[in-house]
This record gives C-alpha cells, sequence and structure tokens, in this order.
C-alpha cells in the first residue's frame, strides 16, 4: 500500500507478525504437532518412556480386544446419544416455553444456566450424594412411605452410565436452552402473524416451520455439546470415578489411566487416536457444510 | 363530556394455558434448583441428622462447624488443611491465566481483523478446529513441552496450557468484536501515523470494554472449574480447588462426613456462582459469543 512498506515480503506488517506468533505457534505446534505425535506414537510399543520401536497395528488389536475400552466406548455411546437427545429436546421445549411473553423470564432463565456455571466436579459430588442409595433419593421417598422404592443406578454395574448422564444432562440443557432461545428469538415475526392469520396452531408452526428455520442453532448447539460428550471425564471421576469396577469407564479416563497410572504410552496414545478420528468424524461434514454455505453466500 | 365505560373493570381472565405453561416452567426450576437446595441443608445438617435419611428436610438444628471443617481442617488423603490451600492455589492459577490468555487472545483477533497477513486465516482455522480436539490426544506432549521448558508441575505450567487452551474461543470473540466495529476510525488513525500496538492501546482497548467483561467472566469460570489441567500439569503443591474438592470427597480414609463434603462443594462452586448470578447478562453473552463459528 504505502511507500513505506518494506521490500522484503516477512518485513511488511511485522509487528502483527511478531504479536500472532503465539497463534501460530499454537496452532502449528500444539494442534497439528502434538497431534501427530500422538497418531505417530500410537504405533510404537512405548511403555513408561516414549521409543520409537514401531510395532504396526498392535497396540491397536489390543484395544480393541480389551474389555474395558469396549465398556467405556459403550458408554460414551450411551452417554453421547441420550445427552445430545435430552438436552436439545428439553432445551428447546424450554426455551418455546420461556419464548411466550414470560413474566420473570429473567429469573427462570438463571435458575435453568446455574448448573452449566459449576464445573463438572461439582455436579459429580452433588449427584453422587443426591443419588446416594443409602441416604440419597431412594431412602427419603422409602420414608414417605413407599418402601420398596427403588432408584438404586449408581452401584449398579447396568446402570451407573444412566446415573451419571441425569447428572451431565442437568448440567448441559441450560446451555442448550440459552442457545435455542437466541434462535427462537431470531425468527421473523412475520411468520408467527402468517400462522396466526392462517389458523395454524402453534405446535405446528413450531415443528414445520420456526424449526427447520433454525436449523443452524440447532446444528450449532449439537457440535458444541457433542464435543463436550467426547471430552467427558472429570464427570466421571467425580461421581463414579469409574466405578463400580470400570463400569462407568470412558475413553478419555482410559487415556488417561493409561498415561500416567499404568505407565503405557502406546496404549494410551492408540486409545486417544480413537478418539481423535471419533472428533474428526463429526467435524468434518459439520466444517464442508459451514464452507459450502458461505460458498454458495 | 367524557364517555366513560360502567360497570365494574373486567377481570383479566387467566387462559388455562398460561397456568400450564407456568406449572411447567416453575417445576422445571425446581429440578434445576434442588441440588443447589440439597447442597446447603445438607452442609448446615450435624452428620446424625443426615443418617436419619431425608436429604430434602430442613436442617433441624443449623451448624456452621463442617462449613469451618471444610475450609480450615478437612483432609484430602494426604495431610488435613482443608480447601483453603487450594482456593488459594485456585486464585494464583486463575489470575495470572485470565490476564495472559486474554492479553494474547485480543492480540490475535487485533491482528487478524486489521493487519491481515498471508496466511492468518489459516491459522486461525486451525485454532478454531483445535478447539475441538478432545484434549487427551494432545496431554502427553505438552507433558513433554513443559518439561522441557523446565516448567512441569509447577504454577507456570498450568498457566502456560490455559493460554493456550483458551486461544481459540477467545480469538474468536475478540476477532468477531473488532470486525463489527467502524473500520473508519482505524484508518483515521493509521493516516495520523499510529502504529500496530499504538492503535491497539489508545484506539481499539477503550471502545471494547464490554467484550473484555464478557472474556474476563468466561475466562474465570472456566479456568477455575478445571479439573484436568490443574491435575497434570500443576504439581502436588499447587493443586486447584477442583482436585481438592474431588480427593476431600472421594478419599477412601475414615468416615464419610457428607456434610463436610457438601459444605466443600458449595465453597469451590462459590466463585462461578457468585460471578454468575452477579453478571447474569454477560454470561449469556459469552454462550452466544462463542457459539457463533465463523
Amino acid at each position: 500500500m504505502s511507500a513505506g512498506q518494506p521490500k522484503v515480503f516477512w518485513l511488511r506488517n511485522f509487528p502483527a507478525k511478531i504479536a500472532a506468533i503465539p497463534m501460530i505457534l499454537t496452532s502449528l505446534v500444539v494442534f497439528i504437532g502434538c497431534s501427530i505425535w500422538t497418531v505417530v506414537y500410537s504405533f510404537t510399543s512405548s511403555r513408561s518412556l516414549p521409543t520409537t520401536d514401531f510395532v504396526g497395528f498392535q497396540q491397536y488389536e489390543r484395544l480393541f480386544g480389551s474389555s474395558r475400552w469396549n465398556i467405556a466406548v459403550e458408554n460414551i455411546a450411551i452417554y453421547g446419544v441420550f445427552t445430545i437427545v435430552f438436552a436439545l429436546t428439553i432445551g428447546f421445549i424450554l426455551a418455546a416455553f420461556l419464548d411466550q411473553k414470560i413474566r420473570f423470564e429473567s429469573v427462570f432463565r438463571t435458575i435453568y444456566l446455574y448448573p452449566y456455571a459449576m464445573s463438572f466436579i461439582v455436579t459429580g459430588v452433588v449427584w453422587q450424594w443426591v443419588l446416594n442409595p443409602t441416604l440419597g433419593i431412594q431412602e427419603t421417598v422409602r420414608q414417605l412411605g413407599f418402601e420398596n422404592f427403588e432408584f438404586d443406578l449408581i452401584s449398579n454395574r447396568d446402570t451407573v452410565i444412566y446415573a451419571i448422564l441425569i447428572a451431565g444432562v442437568w448440567q448441559i440443557t441450560g446451555f442448550a436452552m440459552v442457545l435455542l432461545l437466541a434462535g427462537l428469538r431470531a425468527v421473523d415475526n412475520q411468520i408467527w402473524k402468517a400462522s396466526r392469520v392462517d389458523g395454524i396452531p402453534a405446535w405446528k408452526t413450531y415443528i414445520q416451520v420456526v424449526i427447520p428455520m433454525m436449523r443452524g442453532v440447532f446444528v450449532t448447539a449439537l457440535v458444541i455439546v457433542a464435543s463436550g460428550i467426547v471430552k467427558l471425564y472429570d464427570l466421571v471421576v467425580a461421581m463414579t470415578n469409574g466405578g463400580p469396577g470400570n463400569a462407568s469407564d470412558v475413553p478419555a479416563r482410559y487415556v488417561y489411566s493409561w498415561l500416567f497410572e499404568r505407565a503405557n504410552l502406546g496404549q494410551a496414545m492408540a486409545a486417544s487416536t480413537m478418539m481423535l478420528i471419533t472428533v474428526l468424524i463429526i467435524l468434518i461434514p459439520w466444517f464442508y457444510m459451514e464452507y459450502g454455505r458461505k460458498n454458495k453466500n | 363530556m367524557l364517555k366513560e365505560p360502567k360497570g365494574p373493570r373486567p377481570r383479566k381472565v387467566i387462559a388455562p394455558g398460561r397456568i400450564m405453561l407456568y406449572t411447567a416452567l416453575a417445576f422445571a426450576a425446581l429440578y434445576y434448583a434442588l441440588p443447589l437446595y440439597v447442597m446447603l441443608v445438607t452442609s448446615l445438617k450435624g452428620m446424625p441428622e443426615i443418617r436419619m435419611g431425608n436429604i430434602f428436610a430442613p436442617p433441624m438444628e443449623v451448624t456452621f462447624a463442617p462449613w469451618i471443617k471444610a475450609w480450615d481442617s478437612a483432609c484430602t488423603g494426604l495431610y488435613c488443611e482443608g480447601l483453603k490451600v487450594g482456593f488459594w492455589n485456585s486464585v494464583k492459577i486463575t489470575v495470572p491465566s485470565v490476564i495472559a490468555s486474554i492479553a494474547i487472545a485480543s492480540i490475535n483477533g487485533y491482528a487478524l481483523v486489521n493487519w491481515r497477513f498471508k496466511g492468518s486465516e489459516v491459522f486461525f482455522g486451525i485454532l478454531i478446529f483445535g478447539s475441538f480436539i478432545p484434549y487427551q490426544v494432545m496431554l502427553y506432549p505438552l507433558v513433554i513441552i513443559t518439561r522441557e521448558m523446565g516448567i512441569f508441575g509447577s504454577l507456570w505450567a498450568v498457566i502456560f496450557i490455559h493460554t493456550i487452551f483458551g486461544m481459540p474461543l477467545l480469538t474468536l470473540i475478540f476477532r468477531n468484536y473488532f470486525a463489527a466495529l467502524p473500520q473508519e476510525l482505524f484508518k483515521a488513525a493509521r493516516v495520523d501515523g499510529s502504529g500496530f500496538w499504538g492503535i491497539y492501546w489508545k484506539v481499539l482497548l477503550p471502545m471494547s470494554t464490554p467484550i473484555f467483561v464478557v472474556a474476563v467472566i468466561l475466562q474465570v469460570t472456566g479456568i477455575w472449574n478445571d479439573f484436568l489441567f490443574g491435575i497434570v500439569f500443576a504439581g502436588v503443591k499447587n493443586f486447584p480447588m477442583t482436585v481438592q474438592l474431588n480427593n476431600i470427597v472421594n478419599t477412601t480414609m475414615g468416615v464419610k462426613e457428607y456434610n463436610v463434603n457438601m459444605a466443600a462443594t458449595i465453597l469451590t462452586a462459590s466463585v462461578p456462582l457468585v460471578i454468575y448470578f452477579l453478571s447474569g447478562r454477560y454470561f449469556v453473552r459469552g454462550i452466544a459469543a462463542g457459539a457463533v463459528k465463523g
């Protein structure tokens, strides 16, 4: 632009480039470099220290043969599907209710969203206590006279993941609600007027017109909730620490324990590579969609 | 002469639909508020009362002893100094991490909007993509990097890690905010001869207080609530409050003191909760800002 620009290309805009060094290093070294490192070392027999003794897919064979890993994958699948379904449907219903010119709307919204401000550790500890089989809800309801009342999710191997699910959904729904409420508010008022003139009931307008229009918001909420699900770790640690046995294990905890407790880096890297692949499967179509949409505009 | 309607003022009839709506909202609110209520009442009861087994009953005899114990002398398995150690560690981690991450991210956003260079958008794209990669994938290489830097197991390491992982979301927020500012101001400042830093300090910062408030809220709650980075990078001496809370509650030694556990939980949650209740609108804005990718 101006005559004062240096001729050498990397000197142009020099202070901006200096200022962007942390960003450049983070994107190249951490996000790309560290991920590649992990994928590469998942093919080695590294134990407590990384070695370059390549063993092909041996770590993966062991991973897929491990019952603990299979439980972890099954758990995250159950947790993931139900969290997405519940967070988005309950979140949307609450948002639609709040969008009816409610008095004290901000009070309701504040109550629905506060769990999201708390950490997963706090959430896990609280629900561990509420769901405690000997002193929690089960005992309280029994004392009310329902002596055969059974609500012991947390100490049963088959149901423990649903206990974690209850806590996780409680924490995240407010977030989905806030996003979807913003989406609802962005819908043109004319649509509501038109549907009222035509005498279409409100629920039908939601399903046939409004929800399809909010596709973008739904996808954003879905992607953010889903990427949080893959990271699920703290909640399990605080609530059950993976127990009873390893019945409530999840992939992130599997990786952690092979990294820092059982000193088998290769195994941990193979497991985290599988997590990475899962995320890519979620993300690449989304990025493609976003990119494609922008191209059309 | 004024024509006024005669007779008593008509009563507003509340439609049954509205009543159902409010009832549903109230039930949902009850469900969301209940765990907080249970935490509070449990923390104010004595252990004999807790063993009687009604978690929803208000305390018959209010006691603050569990709070004092949680803060001052609860055991984490190794030592019995209470949560106060973790509280101060969390303060020592959170304050510098918030400052460093916001400083770097705001400069990133500024460079991305006003001082684009070849490839700057590519790096930004990688950054956004990277924010979705599970931390476990990058955890061990980062242990090696921090160990090579000689900071592993110290406060510096956690601060470093928080600065890195705070970068994508914060950069996005600042970039979007700066892009929406009138570009004429920036051009005028350039004509006046201001450089990269001059414009940042004198033009951009004074106009951007709201987005900095949003970023501070987002980062304080996020970093305070972190568990994974604290337990991996901080070292035993510097464990943040969340790690300590987990150790207190899930220690296998001794009798479980649920009232102390709940007091400790409230204490740990209090910092983000106070911020949340005080800053409501900004907190919501932070969520919305973070959700608008691209």
